[in-house]
């Protein structure tokens, strides 16, 4: 299969005064050309730190990247200078952040945003970049002339447009999504999903979405990783996690949503909390929560193993006795 | 987002205290300030002479070893005088600001909790203080009373209440959006118990760091004004008086002059290092 | 069942430089002690605001409130203080509703102190925290701890607890969940689910996750810019909504099923602006069905079907 990008066995950890931060431990990844990847999973879970390490951007100190590769078209973005690594970036891999309250220059109209992200990375005149930015906007569902103005007479849902606009606006291979919708009300943020997976199919760009909403998942990816602690536990397709759900964790995440449709009268969260990724647990990170622990899950970190046509999954129960129950 | 480590339990305090401790030019200045409060508390000790000693068989000496600074044109020795200077100069230093930030802190939090009608009428008086040069009002206040510590004191508060209102008016604002303050309100408590409980406590951060910068500009005013002859009267020890009685021989003996204007300047020096030191790590921006 | 809350014609206005803000804008509706009434609606329609003047943080511009048939509207002072112990409130952020320089202890023993329960003996009263402590679910050596020591799950329990505290019978629920990730949201609902069962208490759950209120509420009333377009029992809405922006905002919700997908209402533009509303229909510039009525008169709250209340000119 033709991979955009794979990152291979990535580690990143922070060194903070209270110790040493596993964020992100021996990932696997892979992102097919066209295919939307669901990164998927909790505060804390290192989905973001994922991103920041693919996009170059993670803070040095106290971030680390102490391990890994990340191959973008086959060249690994760990090893290139800072210059080259700048031209990938924005150029072949943009992102889109969470907030779209700060992430625009309140004293510059959108359309020069928009035009100035243009000629960063096209060598066109002023003018030429003004028409093309004139026509990013149109493609958001922006109408042209709102060129001039400022962020501040724009709604979020209209801001969150402007920044994909900018995302967009160098063609780039591969969109890091993280967290596009989250600060958007429902209504909006089924305006964006939509905008998001109409641009998708225009384009043939892979997206990485990162969120913690399994709704939006369903929404607009192709596979989805299920992340938790610096690690994937499940990775496959939609099919795959949300109707053969294999690891307990993503069962208990299934679980703690409340049904629309169904009356439920209590929920099953999972018990406890994420471990301390500055203390990790020896054995599996999930087994001081997960229902079914065992003694092998507390000495040894269970490998991702391979248990259906792509489908992995990182724990030592699955296929034993009691698996194929139901959530 | 990361998680905190849970293992050790640390107040805000705490967190300051470990992070002021790494700093190691604010760790020096501390130092600094901590030999001149020793030197202030036991001046009769260390000083080697009175401070108002006069020996006329040894007036306008250099340095030697019998005089380590020189002495004056009294024969005064100039390192006794400078180390019980240290004693008027964070006397008036500490209380002026003390003063300043116990009226201009009730100001600053009356006016940012109640706002409307109040905070403008307190703060447009507050303007019309600032409006006048800081120096020029303690000059005048100084020159209005009697010169003397007590009145000192008075002259370099007023000036610096403005100041702190604004600081700490500004703390209270952002602290009263806190959903802490609406939470408060909802289990009863009384306007008196939000405003010492909850909101002065949370803004305590910056009305330090602005005492510590504050009280270098003090001690400066306060040496400027004794300089004018408005403040510390002769022959009570103080640097800046020091300095103004040393002017006329600048040219022939330097060192009446050189010693007490780097006593001043090593002090301020020592303030703003650590009200810097001070605002870092109290910032809790920085905090993870 | 009898009635604890009645609510009638509250408005809220605030002045801006821009004009008057209708926060909330004549709504009326009565709570039954023992339910949970659900508000759901999005950013700026005036869901916040409401449960902010129910509870005294807000001073209502019109309308009036009952609380056990007493008219608590513009109580004062020591009455005001009084009722304290009754109503509650549960607040949105974890970690800007706890004063960062108290411990866990100070901050739930607070309101006794202030209110002087177990006859403001400080032992008894620590006694009391514990047992709020555990029936909140926060381990007893987290008693000495600070609010930024803690993660937001836990945060929010000590939240719960302080409003526990008085012994209220009522508490009004600002978004408690939102701020919390999914696995701990579901523990917090389950906990208040069983603090309502055991205690008997009343909540207004204010939040814009429809399936958290679905889960929760017993009737559920929609906001659109300060009006309650739609009020009915929860399964009921659920089952078949009336409004048009009650429809569209059902259909807007990502559910976690892949074959979930149904009929996508998306809606035209964004909410419009709240600061002096023009006659007529605050939903009439979204809305699919617009007609020309909609534009001139404000439409009523009516009841279309037994208990489901719906404002709209196609009923």
């Amino acid at each position: 299969m033709d991979n955009v990008i794979e990152i291979k066995d990535l580690s990143i950890q922070y060194a903070t005064d209270e110790g040493i931060v596993k964020a992100v431990n021996h990932l696997n990844l892979q992102l097919a050309r066209g295919e939307t990847l669901g990164l998927v999973g909790e505060t804390g879970a290192g989905k973001t730190t994922t991103a920041l390490g693919i996009m170059g951007l993670i803070p040095d100190p106290p971030g680390v990247i102490t391990g890994g590769e990340i191959l973008f078209e086959g060249t690994d973005l760990l090893k290139l200078s800072k210059q080259r690594l700048r031209a990938i970036r924005g150029n072949k891999i943009s992102m889109i952040f969470q907030d779209p309250m700060t992430s625009l220059n309140p004293v510059v109209t959108v359309g020069d945003q928009i035009a100035e992200s243009i000629r960063i990375h096209e060598k066109l005149s002023r003018a030429e970049a003004a028409l093309k930015a004139k026509d990013m906007l149109e493609l958001v569902g922006i109408p042209g002339d709102r060129y001039g103005e400022y962020p501040h007479q724009f709604s979020g849902g209209m801001k969150q447009r402007v920044i994909i606009a900018i995302a967009l606006s160098c063609n780039p291979e591969v969109i890091l999504a993280d967290e596009p919708t989250t600060a958007l009300d429902v209504t909006i943020q089924a305006q964006v999903l939509d905008l998001i997976s109409k641009l998708k199919k225009e384009k043939n760009t892979s997206m990485i979405l990162i969120t913690h909403d399994l709704g939006v998942v369903v929404e607009i990816c192709d596979k989805v990783a299920i992340m938790y602690a610096g690690e994937i536990v499940e990775y496959g397709s939609l099919e795959q996690i949300y109707d053969q759900t294999a690891h307990p964790y993503t069962k208990g995440l299934f679980g703690s949503i409340p049904d629309i449709e169904a009356k439920t009268s209590r929920l099953k969260p999972i018990p406890g909390l994420m471990p301390d990724p500055s203390n990790l647990p020896e054995g599996c990170s999930f087994e001081p929560r997960c229902e079914r622990s065992c003694q092998l899950c507390k000495e040894e970190n269970p490998p991702l193993i391979e248990i259906g046509n792509g489908h992995f999954v990182k724990c030592h129960n699955y296929g034993k006795v009691g698996e194929g129950e139901d959530v | 987002m990361l998680k905190r480590n849970k293992k050790t339990k640390k107040g805000f305090w705490h967190d300051a205290w470990y992070r002021l401790r790494k700093n190691k030019s604010a760790m020096f200045a501390l130092f600094i300030l901590g030999l001149l409060v020793i030197c202030a508390i036991f001046a009769d000790y260390i000083a080697p002479y009175p401070y108002s000693l006069q020996d006329y068989n040894h007036t306008f000496e250099f340095p030697s070893r019998k005089h380590l600074l020189g002495t004056d044109n009294f024969g005064r020795d100039i390192l006794s005088r400078i180390i019980h200077g240290s004693r008027i100069s964070l006397l008036v230093g500490f209380s002026s600001i003390t003063t300043a930030i116990i009226f201009g802190g009730l100001l600053g939090a009356v006016s940012g909790f109640y706002g409307g009608k109040v905070d403008n009428a307190l703060m447009r008086a507050m303007d019309i203080l600032m409006a006048i040069p800081g120096m020029l009002l303690a000059i005048s206040l100084a020159a209005a009373l009697k010169p003397g510590l007590t009145n000192l004191v008075i002259a370099i508060a007023i000036a610096d209440i403005p100041g702190y209102a604004r600081v700490v008016r500004a703390a209270v604002l952002t602290i009263k959006e806190q959903e802490y303050i609406e939470a408060s309100q909802c289990i009863g408590a009384s306007d008196g118990r939000i405003i010492f409980k909850h909101i002065l406590p949370n803004c305590l951060a910056p009305i330090i760091v602005q005492a510590t910068l504050g009280m270098a500009g003090a001690i400066l005013s306060a040496s400027a004004l004794s300089f004018l002859g408005l403040g510390i009267q002769p022959p009570t020890p103080e640097w800046g008086s020091m300095l103004s009685s040393a002017r006329q021989y600048i040219r022939s003996y330097w060192h009446m002059t050189a010693f007490p204007g780097l006593a001043i300047m090593i002090t301020i020096f020592a303030l703003n290092i650590l009200g810097d030191g001070l605002r870092d790590a109290l910032d809790p921006r920085l905090k993870n | 069942m009898s009635e604890l809350l009645r609510v009638e014609h509250l408005k809220k206005y605030f002045d801006t430089p821009r004009g008057l803000l209708h926060a909330v804008d004549d709504v009326s509706f009565s709570i039954e002690r023992g339910e949970t009434l659900g508000v759901v609606g999005e950013s700026g329609c005036g869901k916040s605001t409401l449960g902010r003047c129910i509870v005294h943080l807000l001073e209502p511009t019109g309308g009036k409130i009952f609380f056990k048939d007493e008219d608590i509207t513009n109580i004062r002072g020591e009455r005001l203080k009084e009722s304290r112990k009754s109503m509650q409130m549960i607040f949105q952020d974890p970690f800007s509703s706890l004063n960062p320089r108290m411990t866990v202890k100070s901050i739930i023993m607070e309101p006794m102190i202030i209110h002087k329960l177990h006859q403001g003996n400080e032992a008894a009263q620590e006694k009391a925290v514990l047992e709020i402590m555990e029936t909140v679910g926060l381990a007893k050596r987290l008693i000495d701890s600070y609010p930024h020591e803690l993660d937001g799950g836990r945060r929010q329990r000590i939240g719960i607890a302080r409003a526990l505290a008085l012994e209220p019978e009522f508490i009004v629920c600002d978004e408690p969940v939102s701020a919390l990730d999914v696995s701990i949201q579901a523990q917090i609902l389950n906990l208040m689910r069983d603090l309502q069962e055991e205690r008997n208490l009343t909540y207004i759950f204010i939040t814009h996750d429809l399936s958290v209120v679905k889960h929760i509420s017993d009737r559920i009333c929609v906001m659109y810019l300060g009006n309650i377009v739609e009020q009915c029992p929860a399964d009921k809405l659920f089952a078949s909504q009336f409004h048009p922006y009650t429809q569209a905002l059902l259909s807007a919700i990502p559910i976690a099923k892949i074959n979930a997908k149904r009929e996508r209402i998306i809606l035209k533009g964004e909410i419009t602006s709240p600061i002096d509303p023009e006659p007529g229909c605050r939903f009439a510039a979204r809305c699919l069905y617009t007609k020309p009525e909609c534009l001139e008169v404000q439409p009523d709250l009516k009841e279309v079907e037994d208990g489901h209340l719906v404002a709209c000119h196609l009923y």
